[in-house]
This record gives structure tokens, C-alpha cells and sequence, in this order.
């Protein structure tokens, strides 16, 4: 088992065709994605040839795409200014998972089709994230599969370089899902929507919780585990030395006034009885305790 | 990108909301030309991105031109909570009969947009929120609708305005909500909203923050950025389209991805207590790539911080090799030459770890000392910028 994403996934490329899209599709596939088209109205009917001697065909709109393919996951590599519309297609095609990749789209943009997915029933991840990964059964983004194997961890996280990190300290146990949400001020999946799957999850044991300053999603998190997750869950919080007002790399990373400190982050997580680490390195000692322990 | 009031007035002047008249001036004299042409009563108003500054000394009414050149001869120059006043707006007096407040901003939490209004406007927001938290009403915004008519009347309604205003106040509501969608604003606030003893609705002090990933759209933001009042070492950051923020510590942090870095300068300064306090002096993020050229230009840049001891470069190699990274370092090790004078910890781990280390070891730079773990390094770095003291 794992959340979200499966060794069954079905997924087409929006964005496939250019150099971002081409190259992570390249990867996806090496690393056994199932990745069954891509999308560009352009180039509709032409086959894509990736290494190995993969043929991936290329559809002119999602729906035919999915009618053709029976896709269930759409991953999008689309510049900012075409990402709404993009989006917008995959919910109207019916698409339950679309997991946006693309940095820099406006807060605005992200807002609407939030908003629409949710009116539609269709799952988003990202934007600005590093997508999911589901170790020896398919990834979706652009983490490197290379790192870790399957495991009980679950993890989640604001941050990708963060979720690499930590999947590398951790790379000897392995995980059953490592997902990114992002590091926008909006993000269509949250901390607790994946604190519910990997709760839910049998195969999870025990989950890493990785946040970063800024909003309150964290804090939204800790009173979520508090009252509803069983499984012991670690955290990590980046960003106790990011002054005040200043935007730190990830568009929703900063402190405004005195809302979204990174101390009041790691508080609230210990209240709701989450081990937090000092460092990444420590996090991931707190986690080997504890599945050592068990 | 936060404005200053008086690029919020202009802004709002383009949407149709009311404003009073107002002038920018950089010096008394062209404060005295500014009250001069506004005649009567004008308030003299520091322009600087940071609240209480009325509190500070930094607005002033002035009953004739003499009055405003003295008030801008204090206030210019003035220091607001660390914020150095370098223009003053001079604006034009009006006969104050309520004050009111509106803002429309970005709900993180609901993945929305959130309204908030009071009758009883002037003081900060976050104080009424607390002491009177009856009288602020909260509506919330759907992004696929904004706020059309019947919401504007829902808002003006939730604040309890009476009824003679309600038109009034709702249509400056819309237009208030024109320049947050127009504009691809994520903070729209007037505070206060005033109605003069003449009737008249009017924004009389606004603030505006805009999104900056929308700025592909909005040709004409780029020009309400305020250069001047940039640190010298982002404004060069910038420039080479680094994504660094200046500190005040004397660790330099080159890493990539925003998380690893900020966690990066998280634990220089939780070893930096064993080494006297040391601290992180920049966030620096050279992104995925990390080519020799990105690494070249992060090392320049940090290297020009004289607060700067030592350099720590972090980075997990996860679609980029650890080759690519080592690689871009003794590259710019090489093209700095004798401008590189500091000592740089190395900690690379991931894609390729050990070919990345040979390189290093094999270039055997008498600056640069590998160390394996990020929280061994960090103590390493922190310990070389406490010996350079």
C-alpha cells in the first residue's frame, strides 16, 4: 500500500513536450512510472521516443488523453502563465490527482483553480512542490527514485530538498509514500490531508512531518494529530533564523509580524506530543528510535 | 512586494476608489511647492513601509506652505523603526466626520480570500481584532465569485453600517476589489476609510502588497520597486537572478533549495553557540542547477560581505550530480583567484557523493575542507568564522 499513488497509476505528461517536461518524463519513466501519454493540442498524434525504446504518444486535450489511456494521474511541467488553464482541463476531464509542479504561478491563479478542483472532486498537489514519490512503485515529479527503497515511513513536506535529505538519512528503513506539497501560500493538498492517508495507510508506520515558516498549516497539522493520527509522527521545522518580512526562496516561506515562526511551529507540534528535531539529522534519529523502540 | 502609501493612493486613483489629492516630495522645498499647489490645510505624511508611524512623529498637519516645508524638513531623514524616511506625501486636509476600515487579503489557512471590515475604524487592526472583536466582521471570498454586489453588501451589512452609507461604502468596496484582482494584490487594507463631514467616502491611507509571481502580467510593477532601499548585496543578488536575503551573522550559506538552506542557517546557528554565537550571514538558494557559473556568482556575492568569515556550501546532489556541484566549485574557486581569501566548509551528499568528494579532494584547494555530515560542517564553519575574529 502506499497514498495516493500506486504501481497501478496511469500518468500523462501536461508539458511533456518541452525541455522540463521531456526530461523529467525521461526520469519518471527510468524509474517505473507507468507514464501513459502526454498532452499538447500542437503536437496531437506524434509519439514521443524516451530510452529503452519507449514510445509515448501525445494527445491533444486531457479528456482524450484519458479516454485513450484510462490515466488516473496528471503531472504538469507548464509555465506559469498557462498553468490555470491547464489545470482547469485535467479537473474538467475528471482527472482525480493532478500534481502541479510548475514555481512561480500567482497566488490568484492557484486560489481559482483551488477552489474549482475542490467543486469538482479532483485532488491537487503543489504547485511550486516536488510531486510524489511511492519508492519501487512509481514517482511522480521530480524527486530522484534513486534514493531510498520502499519502507514504513510516510512522509510529508513543504520543502524538496528537505524530503531528500531526510529520505537519504533514512534510506536503510525506507518509505511507503514521500509526498511535497510546496511551498506556496496556498497548496492543494495539506500536512493533514497526508496525516489522514498515512493514518489510514496499513502499510505506514510512522510519519516525518517536515514545515517550514510561514501561514499556520503547521499549527493546523499538530491539533489534527493531536486529536486524530495513532501513529507516532516526528517534525522538523525549518526557518528559526528567517527575520521577520523577508521571503525565504519558497513564495509562502515568511513571517509576517509575529504569525509564522518557526518557534511557534515547533511548539505547537511538541504540545500535540510530536518529537521535533533540531536538525534534520536529529529528525531522523528521533525516527529510528522510535521504529526501533517498536 | 509591499508600496508605499502613496503608490497605493495612485493605485487606487487608477481603480475609481476616492482618494484626496496627494503629492511625493523628497525635500522641504518640494514639500512647500507641494502644499502651494494643494492650497489650504495639507498633512505632511513619512512614506515609509512599516506601521505607528504616526505615533513615531512621522505625520504632521500643516496649516500653510511654511508649516509643510518644517514638518518634511523633520520627518525627512527620520528614522521609524529602523526605517529611514526618504519621501514624504503631501496630502491634501480633509474635515474627518468617521473613520472606518476595509481589507481584502489572501486566507492561507482556507485557501481563500477573506474580507474584513469595521465601523469602527483608525486604530491598528490587530488591537480591534483583540478588544473589540464584535465590532470587525469577517466575511469570506469566494475566489471563483469575488466580491460582486450582493457580497459588497454583505460585507457593508456584517459591519453594520448605517443604512445611508450602505450604497456608498459597498461600491468603494468593489472598487476596492478591482485593484485587488486587477492588480494581483494579496493585501488590499485602507485604514482609515473615512467619511468627511461633507458626505464623501475616501480612502485615506492605503496598503498594498502585490504578488510578485504575477508580475508576468503586470508589466508596470517592476517599476514600484524601490531600488534604492535595497541592501547593496541583495540588489547585486538580484541582478545575477540569485535568490539570496542578507543576515547579519558571519557564516556564509550558499545551499540549494529553499528548505535545505533555510535549514542550513537553523543549524550554523544551533552550533554557532558552541563558537561564541555565531550566525548565519545570508540565505543563499542557487536552485537545482548549481553550475559552476550560479556557484561563481553565489561565492562573489557572499565573498563581498565583509561581515562574512567563513562560507558554507550544503548540498544534497538529488537530480543534480554531486560531479556537477564539486565541479562548480573549484571552478569558481578558479575563476575568483585571489578574490577568494575565506575559508569554505564543503558538505555534499546524495547523486554521485563520492566522485563529487574525489574532485575536491583531488583539487586539494588550500580554503576548502570537506566534511561529511551537515551538522559536522555547519560546526566546522562555525568554528573557522570564531577563529577569523
Amino acid at each position: 500500500m502506499a497514498i495516493f499513488l500506486t504501481a497501478e497509476s496511469k500518468v500523462i505528461v501536461q508539458g511533456m513536450t518541452g525541455s522540463e517536461g521531456m526530461k523529467h518524463t525521461q526520469r519518471m519513466l527510468a524509474s517505473g512510472t507507468q507514464i501513459v501519454g502526454g498532452v499538447n493540442p500542437r503536437k496531437a498524434g506524434a509519439e514521443v521516443e524516451f530510452p529503452g525504446d519507449v514510445l509515448v504518444p501525445v494527445y491533444g486535450t486531457v479528456a482524450e488523453a484519458m479516454a485513450a489511456t484510462g490515466a488516473d494521474v496528471s503531472v504538469l511541467f507548464v509555465p506559469p502563465p498557462f498553468t490555470k488553464a491547464a489545470v482547469i482541463e485535467a479537473v474538467d476531464a475528471g482527472m482525480p490527482l493532478v500534481v502541479i509542479i510548475t514555481e512561480g504561478v500567482p497566488v490568484a491563479d492557484t486560489a481559482e483553480f483551488f477552489a474549482y478542483a475542490q467543486s469538482k472532486g479532483t485532488r491537487l498537489i503543489g504547485p511550486n512542490c516536488p510531486g510524489l514519490i511511492t519508492p519501487g512503485q512509481s514517482n511522480v515529479g521530480i524527486t530522484p527514485a534513486n534514493i531510498t527503497g520502499p519502507g514504513k515511513i510516510g512522509l510529508v513536506s513543504k520543502s524538496g530538498t528537505l524530503t531528500y535529505q531526510m529520505m537519504f538519512e533514512l534510506r536503510d528503513i525506507g518509505f511507503t509514500t514521500a509526498v511535497g506539497i510546496g511551498g506556496d501560500p496556498i497548496v492543494g493538498t495539506t500536512h493533514i490531508d497526508c496525516l489522514a492517508a498515512f493514518e489510514a495507510d496499513p502499510d505506514t508506520a510512522a510519519i516525518v512531518m517536515i514545515g517550514e515558516i510561514g501561514g499556520d498549516a503547521e499549527e493546523r497539522a499538530a491539533a489534527y494529530i493531536k486529536e486524530h493520527v495513532t501513529k507516532p509522527v516526528v517534525g522538523y521545522v525549518a526557518g528559526f533564523e528567517a527575520p521577520e518580512g523577508k521571503t525565504m526562496g519558497h513564495a509562502g516561506a515568511i513571517v509576517s509580524g509575529s504569525a509564522g515562526t518557526a518557534q511557534a511551529k515547533k511548539e505547537a507540534l511538541e504540545a500535540a506530543g510530536v518529537r521535533v528535531g533540531k536538525t534534520p539529522s536529529e529528525t531522523a534519529r528521533l525516527m529510528r528510535e522510535i521504529l526501533t523502540a517498536s | 512586494m509591499d508600496l508605499y502609501e502613496y503608490q497605493a493612493r495612485d493605485m487606487f486613483e487608477k481603480h475609481g476608489v476616492p482618494v484626496l489629492p496627494g503629492i511625493v516630495a523628497e525635500t522641504p522645498a518640494e514639500a512647500r511647492a507641494a502644499a502651494e499647489q494643494l492650497g489650504g490645510v495639507v498633512v505632511v505624511k513619512a512614506q515609509v513601509k512599516v506601521g505607528g508611524r504616526g505615533k513615531a512623529g512621522g505625520v504632521k498637519v500643516a496649516k500653510n506652505p511654511d508649516e509643510a516645508e518644517a514638518h518634511a524638513a523633520a520627518i525627512l531623514g527620520m528614522d521609524i523603526k529602523g526605517h529611514t524616511v526618504h519621501r514624504v506625501m503631501i496630502a491634501a486636509g480633509a474635515a474627518i466626520a468617521e473613520e472606518f476600515y476595509f481589507s481584502v487579503l489572501l486566507d492561507r489557512a482556507e485557501r481563500r480570500y477573506l474580507a474584513m471590515c469595521s465601523v469602527e475604524g483608525g486604530m491598528e487592526i490587530e488591537q480591534l481584532a483583540v478588544e473589540r472583536p464584535d465590532a470587525l466582521a469577517k466575511v469570506a471570498i469566494d475566489p471563483l465569485v469575488g466580491i460582486d454586489e450582493a457580497k459588497a453588501y454583505e460585507i457593508v451589512d456584517a459591519a453594520r453600517f448605517p443604512a445611508e452609507l450602505r450604497d456608498q461604502v459597498a461600491g468603494v468596496i468593489r472598487s476596492l476589489w478591482t485593484v485587488y484582482k486587477d492588480e494581483d494584490a494579496t493585501l488590499v487594507e485602507v485604514n482609515p476609510l473615512v467619511r468627511t463631514e461633507d458626505g464623501s467616502i475616501i480612502a485615506l491611507d492605503g496598503k498594498v502588497t502585490l504578488d510578485e509571481n504575477a508580475e508576468f502580467r503586470h508589466a508596470d510593477h517592476a517599476a514600484l520597486e524601490d531600488k534604492a532601499a535595497a541592501d547593496p548585496l541583495e540588489a547585486k543578488a538580484k541582478h545575477m537572478n540569485l535568490n539570496y536575503v542578507k543576515l547579519d551573522g558571519s557564516v556564509g550559506i550558499i545551499g540549494n533549495g529553499a528548505g535545505l538552506v533555510m535549514s542550513t542557517l537553523d543549524v550554523v546557528a544551533y552550533a554557532g553557540e558552541q563558537f561564541g554565537g555565531q550566525k548565519p550571514a545570508n540565505f543563499l538558494d542557487i536552485g537545482g542547477g548549481a553550475s559552476a557559473e550560479v556557484m561563481a556568482n553565489g561565492l562573489d556575492v557572499i565573498l563581498h560581505d565583509p561581515q562574512v568569515k567563513s562560507v558554507f556550501v550544503n548540498v544534497f546532489g538529488g537530480i543534480t550530480s554531486c560531479v556537477a556541484v564539486a565541479d562548480g566549485i573549484v571552478g569558481a574557486l578558479e575563476a575568483l583567484g585571489d578574490k577568494a581569501t575565506k575559508p569554505l566548509v564543503v558538505r555534499l551528499d546524495g547523486n554521485a557523493v563520492e566522485d563529487g568528494r574525489a574532485i575536491l579532494a583531488h583539487a586539494n584547494h588550500p580554503l576548502v575542507t570537506i566534511v561529511e555530515t551537515m551538522d559536522g560542517a555547519a560546526a566546522k564553519a562555525a568554528e573557522l568564522a570564531a577563529a577569523a575574529e
